[in-house]
């Protein structure tokens, strides 16, 4: 491999130095290269040794971690669009027609995560030739989140849209990779929410080429829905055989957005995430423990339907595991310091399920509790710093009062 | 009164070429020096000009702050030359060295029986002051102070550090002898920190007048920061002094034989050393003498100190003041195809995202590749896992960063030094260099507020 990195030095990057032809695009050519070659730059400062790990790995691995989600998420949406469509029974197999519903999930996956990817990576290449920054790997991680969180008949335009407003309002605009305040991937699908709830919400968009006057219903639109009818005993029930089983909810094969149903899937990334040390094991569990909690308060409660499904069932509804693992975890958007870690991923955890109890409108009540506290935990980190500040200002006194 | 401590934030990192307990000698370097550069916050005042005779001990030039702190020569001959860097920065002052050292006359004597300033006077007058550092800034220590305790970390447990126990094995009086004069100047205690794991020399063992404290916990627990942040903390205000047990052993030569005795053992050791050993030679000795048919000079990368914390050296250049350990590794300097996918068997991360996990106990050869890139802040709590203050260091940093004293004050500057950060440097994701914006930061902090 010598030999295609001497080839780029001295046949490639002079016309992206200062004075070569490509002088402008000199970020593009230092990203493909650092691409193919982890840099050979040496400590000359400090630690003359340094850990193998860098922000590339960092991403590659959360990536990876991600891929089970992927890989579920095309199947079910093959699975889901021939259930719906009547060509496979509930009682068949998993495997029966496996290659239509890959070939189908693939076709129509794939191209969410290309347009996500091409889209945000333009978007990140442009700021980087106009600020002259080397590219930073903050989007190899959004490009894969993004698809895995929107419901699949998504018109691609739409992800163009969203991801564009993502990248530059969500990160951008803050100073890039490192520096934004909001998760950006929720982000992009807060956009869509707001802007297009009809390609977002209700009972049409889960299940791929859905059928004319069939309901592709989610668990947490089915929950919602007995609200209104609390006083009808009979069409609680009725709506409540509709609903999917626990070990439905485990597995994933149910309709949702793409990457969120398969709670076996979360829990294989997660098991990544944490064995790495990649991910926060503090935030996942007191995200964990605050939708626990608040579940089991509702059950308590529990003056209406909703608000008597058990923990483990709203645990693995919807996206909250995704959000727990994937989004909840994201060091950035995050508090920074270990007593902020556990104070944010507690509320994360309560506000989700609140939110999605109290407001039916908003079933997703994890993507609005992510980006409030997205928004809090700057505050939280104050507090906590507070403290230690305290202890040391007290730990003067004393020296001071035994003096 | 002795304290129990134990570290559990912290990580051992093992590399290859540990020095074998073997003691050898060098011959005497032909060339020796002084780097102004090995302290901080000194701007140093020339008192003898290049062809100048000196003799061990004679004064060489002195601190601007504070003129009497002298920084003597550590052997007997001329002043060969001065070596200078950008804007005549003195970067080394080289003394052609005699074949037999002739040294300068200071009092011999029982410290017992001597007062604290004819103790002070003696280290200073003799060069051995800048031994004794002090907490806040990492700085050297101001004779005029009083700190409220002394610290001394027995053991050091960087990545191939040299083994106290082993060194200064036999030498119980002399440094008996360097206690009674370090005791004199607190009247607080003095610290003599231990590793819990594994028997202490008996010359640790049996000192009379300290305090023995036994900490035990992986790297950093045996650097003084963090000991004197779990067993007496500093206030804001309040002074801490320390130095190293080879800086007591020089001290007690000076108050039993009258004379500033500059020879100390140094562990070479590192993969590219042929046999790494314990090698009895001088403070400041050349590097081309150490090197000499021991040590793999192709691609190699010289450090007069550990791979975290030492400073790197050329061939032409010399040893450092307080460096006991000279280290030599492979250089790095080639990219890596795919590095970001690779397995990686051969990379040593606190992450498990290398698959060198598999291997514990191994021993690595580490070279000297940033492996990355310079980003901004990412991963969090990677710097809290080998960091054992009751600090938040990442936040301690940043404050560094953008020059916000106060911020700086709240967040506890006054216990830390560059070398305490060295781990997290070693650690980060985003390959921030921690040690220079934190000596960035106290040199801030120390030029503000004093």
């Amino acid at each position: 491999m010598r030999f295609l990195e001497k080839f780029l030095h001295e046949k490639i990057k002079p016309h992206f130095e200062k004075g070569g032809k490509f002088e402008k695009l000199y970020p593009v050519y230092d990203g493909m290269e650092t691409f193919l070659f982890v840099p050979g730059h040496t400590a000359h400062k400090g630690a003359h040794i340094r850990d193998g790990i860098d922000l590339k790995r960092t991403m590659i691995t959360v990536v990876l971690a991600l891929i089970p989600c992927l890989l579920f998420g095309i199947w079910n949406t093959g699975h889901q669009h021939y259930l719906f469509n009547g060509e496979i029974s509930p009682e068949d197999a998993w495997n029966v027609m496996l290659w239509d519903k890959i070939l189908y999930g693939a076709m129509k996956v794939l191209p969410i995560v290309i347009v996500s990817y091409a889209v945000g990576l333009g978007v990140e290449f442009a700021f980087c030739i106009v600020k002259k920054h080397s590219i930073q790997e903050g989007f190899l991680v959004s490009g894969m989140l993004i698809p895995l969180i929107l419901p699949v008949d998504i018109p691609l335009w739409m992800v163009a849209v969203a991801t564009v407003f993502a990248v530059i309002f969500g990160k951008e605009v803050f100073g890039g990779t490192g520096m934004n305040i909001l998760n950006v991937a929720l982000t992009a699908r807060a956009f869509l929410f707001f802007a297009y709830p009809t390609k977002m919400s209700g009972d049409q968009v889960w299940v791929s080429e859905l059928p004319d006057a069939t309901a592709g219903e989610t668990q947490l639109g089915m929950w919602a829905q007995t609200i209104g009818v609390k006083d009808n005993p009979d069409a609680v029930q009725g709506i409540m055989d509709k609903t999917y089983s626990t070990m439905e909810m485990f597995i994933g094969n149910m309709p949702g957005s793409i990457g969120e149903t398969s709670a076996v899937a979360c829990l294989i990334g997660a098991l990544i995430l944490i064995y790495t040390g990649i991910g926060s094991f503090r935030i996942m569990a007191s995200v964990l423990v605050g939708g626990l909690t608040m579940s089991y308060i509702f059950n308590l409660v529990g003056i209406n339907p909703f608000m008597e499904v058990s923990p483990i069932d709203q645990i693995l509804a919807g996206g909250f595991l995704f959000g727990l693992v994937f989004m909840a975890t994201d060091p950035v958007t995050a508090s920074q310091t270990p007593t902020g870690k556990i104070i944010y991923g507690f509320f994360i955890g309560f506000f989700a399920i609140m939110i999605r109890v109290f407001n039916p409108a908003y079933p997703e009540g994890m993507m609005l509790a992510i980006l409030f506290m997205n928004v809090m935990a700057p505050l939280i980190d104050h507090y906590v710093l507070q403290a230690n500040v305290k202890k040391r200002i007290s730990r003067l006194k004393q020296v001071k009062v035994a003096a | 009164m002795s304290k129990n401590i134990k570290i559990s934030r912290g990580v051992n990192i093992k590399l290859k070429g540990e020095a074998e307990k073997v003691h050898a000698s060098l011959p005497l370097s032909s060339t020796v020096a002084i780097k102004p550069t090995d302290f901080p916050g000194v701007v140093p005042k020339l008192i003898l000009k290049e062809k100048a005779e000196v003799k061990a001990g004679t004064p060489l030039f002195y601190s601007k702050e504070n003129e009497k702190i002298v920084f003597t020569s550590p052997v007997s001959g001329e002043i060969a030359e001065i070596r200078r860097g950008d804007k005549r920065k003195i970067l080394e002052v080289i003394i052609l060295a005699d074949k037999e050292i002739r040294y300068e006359a200071f009092t011999a004597g029982d410290p017992n029986s001597m007062s604290r300033e004819q103790i002070i006077e003696n280290l200073l007058k003799s060069g051995c002051w800048p031994f004794i550092k002090q907490r806040p800034y990492d700085v050297i220590a101001n004779p005029a102070d009083t700190p409220k305790s002394i610290f001394i970390s027995a053991f050091d447990s960087s990545p191939l550090a040299p083994d106290n126990d082993f060194i200064l094995h036999g030498n119980g009086e002399i440094f008996q002898t360097g206690l009674d004069a370090i005791k004199k100047l607190t009247e607080g205690k003095v610290h003599l920190n231990i590793n819990a794991k594994g028997k202490a020399s008996d010359v640790f063992n049996k000192s009379r007048g300290v305090q023995i404290n036994k900490i035990s916990g992986p790297h950093p627990a045996g650097l003084v920061g963090v000991q004197i942040h779990k067993i007496d903390p500093i206030n804001k205000g309040e002074k801490v002094w320390y130095l190293t047990p080879q800086d007591v052993l020089t001290i007690g030569r000076l108050f039993k034989e009258g004379k500033f005795d500059a020879s100390r053992i140094v562990a070479v050791c590192g993969s590219q050393v042929k046999t790494p050993k314990y090698f009895k030679m001088l403070m400041g000795q050349s590097v081309a003498s150490i090197i000499e048919g021991n040590v793999d000079t192709e691609k190699t990368r010289f450090i007069s100190g550990n791979p975290l914390t030492g400073s790197q050296v050329n061939k032409e250049s010399h040893l450092g003041f307080y460096d006991y350990q000279f280290t030599a590794i492979p250089e790095g300097g080639e990219g890596e195809f795919f590095g970001w996918i690779a397995p990686g068997f051969d990379k040593f991360s606190l992450s498990r995202t290398f698959f060198s996990w598999l291997m514990s106990g191994k021993k690595y050869d580490l070279n000297t590749n940033m492996n990355g890139e310079e980003r901004a802040y990412v991963m969090t709590g990677q710097y809290e896992k080998v960091f054992p203050f009751d600090i938040y260091p990442v936040q301690l940093v940043k404050a560094m960063i953008i020059k916000d004293i106060e911020l700086m004050e709240n967040l506890g500057v006054y216990e830390v030094a560059p070398e305490d950060f060295a781990l997290c440097e070693y650690a980060c994701t985003s390959k921030i260099n921690v040690q220079s914006i934190v000596r960035e930061g106290l040199d801030l902090v120390r030029a503000e507020c004093g």
